[in-house]
């Protein structure tokens, strides 16, 4: 019997998943070697600044070695001729789950997103992050050079990554495995997302027995968080003292120090407005550096935001109202309430994935409800770098920063815009994905 | 529980008061004059500075320097962009239910049975442009039933909101939601999924082949009594009706258009080789995924293709779809147009035409015309709407910008020559729907029941 199971496994491996894995990766061709680059005659948009008419980029060691209208190029650089062309910083997008799922329904073998439980803090998307999904090589020639991939469910879902979109191992794609700790806090109340909340709050006696239950996970939170403070604490006491008794090493509690010390921040899942009020309490209460995101409501309640300091990376700016009365763009308009009220804030696609090159139309979007073009760019380059503390080495074109560049033949939010270079990590990146591989096969077939 | 139903109940009412969106009261059928626009007729290049004239619902006039009627409401569209009313051709708006699961063959029911005339987002999909849309059935079911093309008349009947001549068609579906492999989406929540016969594409096809000799076999009879009818026979029994057989009659006569949900390109091809065994033509392939693995075929048999824009991946059988779909049909002849399958994206159509020029060139006229003419042609209705010509039904959208850029809003929305979205009167009506909600809200009725002063309810004590 035993047997005859371990011939039908075979079987299918070799049938079904040595295809699929042949279907499911290897789609994106790897970047070149960290050259010296001179991007010549471009109409350079530095967002950290006024554009340059035509410009010059220079390149190389993987970092922007000298910007503007009158540079020298190099000898031995590769020369890229931008004439008619724009270059921009490229894009990030800090609310995706790229890499941890490939196809989201009806192939669970390829979705990595969640873990069994709902404490996991050292559940890293690192570990699941797919260097060859297709999705990554889709993403970037839209012009999103780097993201945060994160992991959802439970409470504590784990932790998200910054990773730049080329490399062939999670390694070489890495900026920070250890970006940030996610916290999905259980919702106040009624209502919320999804039919789940809404079942939930019928399944419950009463309004009591809802709270009662988010309570007793919130206490398990906090409880937990307090274990983290004091086993960091016995674990340095220890380091300076050896005569102490050694703490015994747990591994979950160790990677929500950094979290608990306020040196990581915590991506805390909150819409509405009551919701993102408790996240913001609840990080205060237990000294965490909360970074909401979600965001729906946060227009609601900008000056609490922009009191407590706490940055929104926002996700729902292309979904539907929820409620029949809000006005139609209520979404598409949030984001210009955000810059007025003086919050500091991130556009997200909020995708798993494929759709996650749809970000420069979703700022796009916002810009054409009243945030401004700038603030619209700003929302998918510099702030999001500002945000998690990244925007040293991301976000504008400056001298010293990576070389993470996309040479456009137009305004890149706009959805008519084509990509015709692509550096990431100062590498050239070919333009080649799934999708043109397939439209070179069939596109002339007869 | 009872306490989580009262309050239910209480914020219903407040939404339900406040659910009719600010609704321009259209006018009669009067004479509007769109002035000194940038008119993209779609079918006959771009206008620079030119005037459209409306009356009596239809597009009396385009031209430079057209004076304005006696009593005409002349609006000034300078700078703006006036284009074709979007076309929608696959969308599930204001339907209360899409399957009729319990069967997969259900061709009988009809979605017009289950419109809400009052959803609002029809509201939102006129703040997007959209003027006319068919609403089909689900794809749960091989053949899921008789759907309804509307134009979008937020506020009227269902009756008044059918699109006047639109042919009528019939929702057929292949894949895997016919097969239920991904049983999650079509179950009711809570509820163990049955298996239903057919779980593979092979029983996808003998189910086709079975109920289309069926309708046959039918249509035979009917023609047998008619004859015998007509030569004078007495004492007939007329056939039994069959609401089941009877669209399929139609579509086996050409009076009622298939529209086939298909994402693989051998499933498509074997709905094409199967509607060529039994002589009728397939109208359109919805979504149409890998329609460019086809292209030629398609182009053969003469279908439409209404393609996604650019989604992709979110399950097995969307996993070789590519934002080049649409251009490769196009370049090989076929009728391509963009739908939105969603509520959500219906409202932002234009931004994936645009998406058309970047993946495959397409012109700008190409890429309007798969929102706009190729849409009327999918729905059969092209002689009345997509396109800015005179004598053709005045349904437009105004825009503050080119369509095609991201950075345009619609600024009115006509339909049959009438303003049923206007932005400026959206905006300036929210301080007083705002007013109208606080109000509504300090009544007792939507209070808290803890804080409410009638009777209060009793709740159970908490047993520990």
């Amino acid at each position: 019997m035993r047997q005859i199971f371990c011939a039908s496994v075979l079987c299918a491996s070799s049938a079904l998943v040595t295809p699929a894995y042949a279907q499911l990766g290897s789609f994106n061709p790897p970047p070149g070697p960290q050259k010296t680059f001179a991007i010549k005659n471009a109409r350079i948009v530095p967002v950290s600044g006024p554009e340059i008419a035509s410009g010059t980029i220079i390149v190389s060691g993987g970092r922007i070695q000298a910007v503007g209208a009158s540079v020298s190029v190099p000898a031995g650089a590769e020369v890229i001729d931008a004439s008619g062309l724009r270059v921009y910083p490229g894009m990030m997008d800090a609310g995706t789950s790229i890499g941890l799922s490939e196809i989201g329904q009806g192939a669970n073998a390829t979705v990595d997103v969640s873990e069994v439980g709902s404490f996991n803090p050292n559940s890293q998307a690192y570990f699941a992050l797919n260097p060859h999904s297709a999705h990554i090589g889709v993403t970037r020639v839209a012009g999103i050079t780097h993201v945060v991939s994160r992991p959802t469910g439970g409470i504590l879902s784990g932790q998200a990554a910054l990773v730049n979109l080329a490399g062939s191992t999670a390694p070489q794609m890495a900026v920070n495995r250890n970006l940030a700790m996610v916290i999905e806090l259980p919702r106040s109340g009624f209502g919320g997302r999804g039919f789940g909340g809404f079942q939930a709050a019928q399944g419950a006696a009463s309004t009591q027995d809802v709270n009662r239950t988010r309570n007793r996970q919130l206490d398990s939170l906090r409880a937990m968080l307090k274990d983290a403070e004091a086993y960091g604490k016995a674990i340095d006491a220890y380091a300076r003292d050896k005569s102490l008794p050694r703490p015994k090493q747990d591994v979950v509690l160790a990677s929500l120090v950094p979290a608990v010390r306020g040196q990581m921040p915590v991506l805390m899942v909150a819409d509405r407005a009551n919701d993102i009020r408790e996240a913001v309490g609840f990080a205060e209460e237990n000294k965490l550096k909360p970074i909401i995101i979600g965001g729906r409501d946060a227009w609601q309640i900008t000056s609490f935001l922009k009191d407590h300091d706490v940055p929104v990376i926002i996700s729902s700016v292309m979904d539907l109202p929820t409620r029949e009365d809000d006005p139609y763009d209520v979404n598409y308009g949030a984001p210009a309430k955000l810059a007025q009220g003086g919050v500091r804030f991130a556009i997200t696609t909020g995708d798993a994935g494929s759709d996650v090159r749809s970000l420069p139309f979703t700022a796009g979007m916002a810009a054409a409800f009243g945030l401004s073009k700038d603030d619209a760019l700003k929302s998918v380059t510099l702030w999001p770098a500002q945000i998690f503390g990244v925007a040293d080495r991301f976000g504008t074109i400056e001298v010293g920063k990576v070389a993470n560049l996309v040479v456009t033949d137009g305004d890149m939010l706009e959805a008519k815009s084509s990509t015709k270079y692509l550096f990431i990590d100062g590498r050239m990146v070919p333009l080649d994905t799934k999708h043109t591989d397939l439209n070179d096969k069939f596109k002339d077939r007869p | 529980m009872k306490k989580t139903l009262l309050l239910a109940a209480a914020l219903m009412s407040v939404a339900g008061a406040l659910s009719a969106q600010a609704r321009p009261v259209p006018a009669g059928p009067g004479t509007t004059l769109i002035r000194n626009a940038t008119v993209l007729t779609v079918t006959k290049g771009t206008l620079q500075n030119t005037d459209v004239l409306i009356q009596n619902g239809k597009i009396a006039q385009v031209g430079q320097n057209i004076a304005a009627p006696a009593g005409a409401t002349v609006i000034d569209a300078t700078g703006k962009f006036l284009m074709p009313g979007i076309i929608d051709p696959h969308t599930h708006l204001m339907s209360d239910a899409v399957n009729e699961g319990s069967l997969s063959v259900t061709s009988m029911v009809r979605i017009e049975d289950v419109l809400n005339p009052t959803a609002v987002n029809i509201y939102r999909e006129l703040a997007g442009g959209v003027t006319t849309v068919t609403i089909l059935h689900g794809s749960a079911n091989t053949i899921g039933g008789q759907n309804a093309t509307v134009k979008l008349k937020y506020g009227a009947s269902v009756a008044d909101m059918l699109f006047p001549g639109a042919p009528p068609t019939l929702k057929f579906a292949l894949g895997e939601n016919v097969t239920r492999k991904n049983s999650s989406q079509i179950a009711m929540p809570g509820q163990p999924v049955t298996r239903r016969y057919p779980v593979s594409r092979m029983g996808q096809e003998e189910v086709l082949r079975d109920a289309f000799t069926r309708a046959r076999d039918y249509k035979a009879t009917i023609d047998e009594y008619k004859a015998r009818l007509a030569k004078g026979e007495k004492n007939l029994v007329p056939p039994r009706r069959d609401l089941e057989l009877e669209p399929l009659v139609e579509v086996l006569e050409g009076k009622r258009l298939a529209r086939v949900h298909a994402y693989r390109a051998d499933e498509s091809l074997m709905m094409l080789n199967l509607a060529d065994d039994f002589g009728f033509k397939v109208q359109a392939l919805e979504h149409g995924l890998e329609g460019y693995k086809i292209a030629s075929e398609i182009a053969r048999h003469g279908a439409a293709l209404t393609s996604f824009a650019d989604s992709w991946s979110y399950k097995i059988e969307a996993y070789d779809a590519i934002p080049y779909n649409a251009a490769i049909l196009m370049r090989h002849g076929v009728v391509t147009t963009l739908n939105s399958d969603s509520d959500e994206r219906g409202r932002r159509l234009n931004i994936d035409a645009a998406k058309l020029i970047r993946y495959g060139g397409l012109t700008e006229d190409e890429a309007l015309a798969t929102i706009t003419i190729n849409g009327a042609k999918t729905l059969g209705v092209q002689d009345k709407v997509g396109s800015i010509e005179v004598g053709k039904d005045a349904d437009l959208s105004l825009w503050n910008n080119h369509p095609l850029s991201v950075y345009a809003n619609v600024d009115k929305t006509f339909v049959d020559g009438q303003v049923y979205f206007d932005r400026q009167q959206d905006l300036a009506q929210r301080d007083q729907k705002a007013k109208d909600r606080a109000e509504l809200e300090k009544a007792d009725a939507n209070q808290a029941p803890s804080n409410r002063r009638a009777v209060q309810p009793v709740l159970p004590q908490e047993e520990r």
